[in-house]
């Protein structure tokens, strides 16, 4: 690309000196503006999935992750001590449903809800996406049932809720099929059942687990069958319970 | 073959008209966002690149190869050179598709460079299929633009045409999904209105089920769904190829 033009030399300096002025000028001006930032900001209603489908003009997979970084950047900085207590769950809620829905095969949303906003030291909050990840899990157990294994650990260790630890537990065991789902997922509701002392239910459970023929690696069901005679070895000794 | 040379003759103007560097600027700011993403990502790193990268680098080739048509026609009808093509022992129909067969290969070309670093992201089978599904596109949009420059007197209004047309091909989809909601209104305004969309889904090719970034994310399409979709590409091409032509003819020297 060439053109013919004058040297740089040959313009008069009030057109250089009009130059250097409007470009000082623009950078004074951002200066003493404020950087838009959306940490103290209060996060806006979602916008529905159709919405946001329409807005991605058939990029659904990345508008889905642009709007799950988006919706990272809220309340969330270094000077903020404790990241996401102020955000409005309901509305957090609605967007990462609706991020869902703009692509059902991202992880990403319910891992956020996981291992992000459920780790809220605001109980009613914790709950709220909780629910959400159990909810949502239906939709795709095995694709899903790492986010709602979590959700399990923490109702049980942060909310200290073990009904609602094993009800999420027992989601993953039952509904989640996949071969990649691990021995651990599978079998926590056995041991939350033993946290809630309720040691008949977790042999009974055990037993059944075994005796399905669902466990197929032979050094799964050789660990089950240990932990179901520890089981049934303090069932027989009552003071052991 | 006078078309080759007339659609040789497209593909050293984007050379000398620089073409490439606006290519490897859009590459670039591709390669850019992907790093900048990959900090922000808190799972999905690859994924979320792979995404984004595939968007911004789809949405660049087709507004370059766009604006490059419209551009390229535009000057030769502005500079008479138009005219003086016309005077040439070539039928209207060889100049037409001549010119169009360069724009598609432009795009193919476009299609194969913007394709290379999704290779960083995505497995190879999926990245080919993106970028043969990309090439088509391309196709369908240099002959759309070709059409506009053609057709309407103005750059600006060629390429807002151009712009116009695929944007609502892209988003047709999803204002169907809307109008048959579960939330419409079942009246006889709504309804008209959902025929009217509809109607003009008709008239529109599917840009919303071609060159798919899930493809590069979760596997690639089923083969029969695939070519029905290139196919339906290739007919809309057709479509605007033989509209450019029949209004070309048309056309007073």
């Amino acid at each position: 690309m060439t053109r013919d033009e004058r040297a740089l030399r040959e313009l008069p300096a009030w057109l250089w000196l009009a130059l250097a002025l409007a470009l000082a000028v623009q950078l004074a001006w951002r200066v003493q503006e404020a950087s838009p930032s959306v940490r103290a900001a209060d996060l806006p209603p979602a916008p529905s999935a159709a919405a946001l489908r329409l807005a991605s003009f058939g990029e659904p997979e990345a508008a889905a992750r642009v709007a799950m970084l988006y919706l990272q950047a809220f309340d969330y900085g270094g000077a903020n001590a404790s990241p996401y207590r102020r955000l409005d769950y309901g509305r957090l809620v609605d967007w990462l449903s609706a991020i869902l829905a703009l692509d059902p095969r991202s992880d990403y949303p319910l891992f956020a809800a996981a291992r992000v906003y459920a780790e809220n030291p605001d109980p009613a909050k914790s709950r709220l996406i909780l629910e959400f990840i159990y909810r949502e899990f239906f939709a795709d157990p095995d694709r899903r049932w790492a986010s709602l294994a979590h959700a399990a650990l923490l109702a049980k260790h942060q909310l200290r809720d073990l009904p609602l630890a094993r009800r999420y537990a027992a989601a993953v065991q039952r509904y989640a099929r996949s071969p990649d789902v691990p021995l651990w997922a599978r079998q926590m509701e056995v041991f939350i059942l033993e946290d809630m002392n309720e040691l008949d239910a977790a042999r009974i459970m055990l037993g059944g687990m075994l005796a399905s023929g669902a466990i197929r690696d032979a050094d799964e069901a050789r660990f089950l069958r240990q932990h179901l005679e520890e089981l049934e070895r303090r069932l027989a000794s009552p003071s052991k319970r | 073959m006078p078309a080759l040379i007339l659609g040789r003759l497209v593909l050293v103007e984007a050379r000398r008209g620089g073409l490439a560097w606006l290519a490897a600027a859009a590459l670039a700011a591709g390669i850019a966002l992907s790093a900048f993403l990959t900090q922000l990502a808190i799972t999905e790193s690859r994924l979320l690149q792979a995404a984004v990268v595939a968007a911004l680098l789809r949405i660049s080739a087709v507004f370059l190869l766009a604006a490059q048509v419209v551009a390229s026609v535009r000057r030769e009808i502005d500079e008479r050179r138009l005219e003086l093509m016309l005077a040439l022992p070539l039928s209207r129909t060889v100049q037409y598709l001549g010119r169009l067969a360069g724009f598609v290969a432009l795009g193919a070309i476009l299609a194969i460079v913007f394709a290379l670093p999704l290779l960083l992201w995505a497995p190879p089978a999926a990245v080919v299929a993106w970028a043969l599904s990309l090439a088509f596109e391309l196709a369908l949009v240099a002959a759309a633009a070709l059409f506009f420059a053609m057709t309407l007197g103005q750059l600006v209004s060629a390429l807002g045409a151009t712009a116009g047309l695929y944007l609502l091909a892209r988003s047709i989809g999803a204002i169907q999904a809307i109008a048959a909601g579960p939330l419409a209104e079942d009246t006889l305004v709504h309804g008209l209105a959902r025929r009217a969309v509809d109607a003009v889904a008709l008239l529109l090719p599917a840009l919303d089920r071609v060159t798919r970034t899930e493809w590069l994310l979760y596997g690639t399409p089923d083969g029969r769904a695939y070519l029905s979709l290139l196919g339906g590409m290739l007919i809309y091409t057709a479509l605007l190829a033989a509209a450019g032509i029949f209004d070309f003819a048309r056309r007073a020297a």
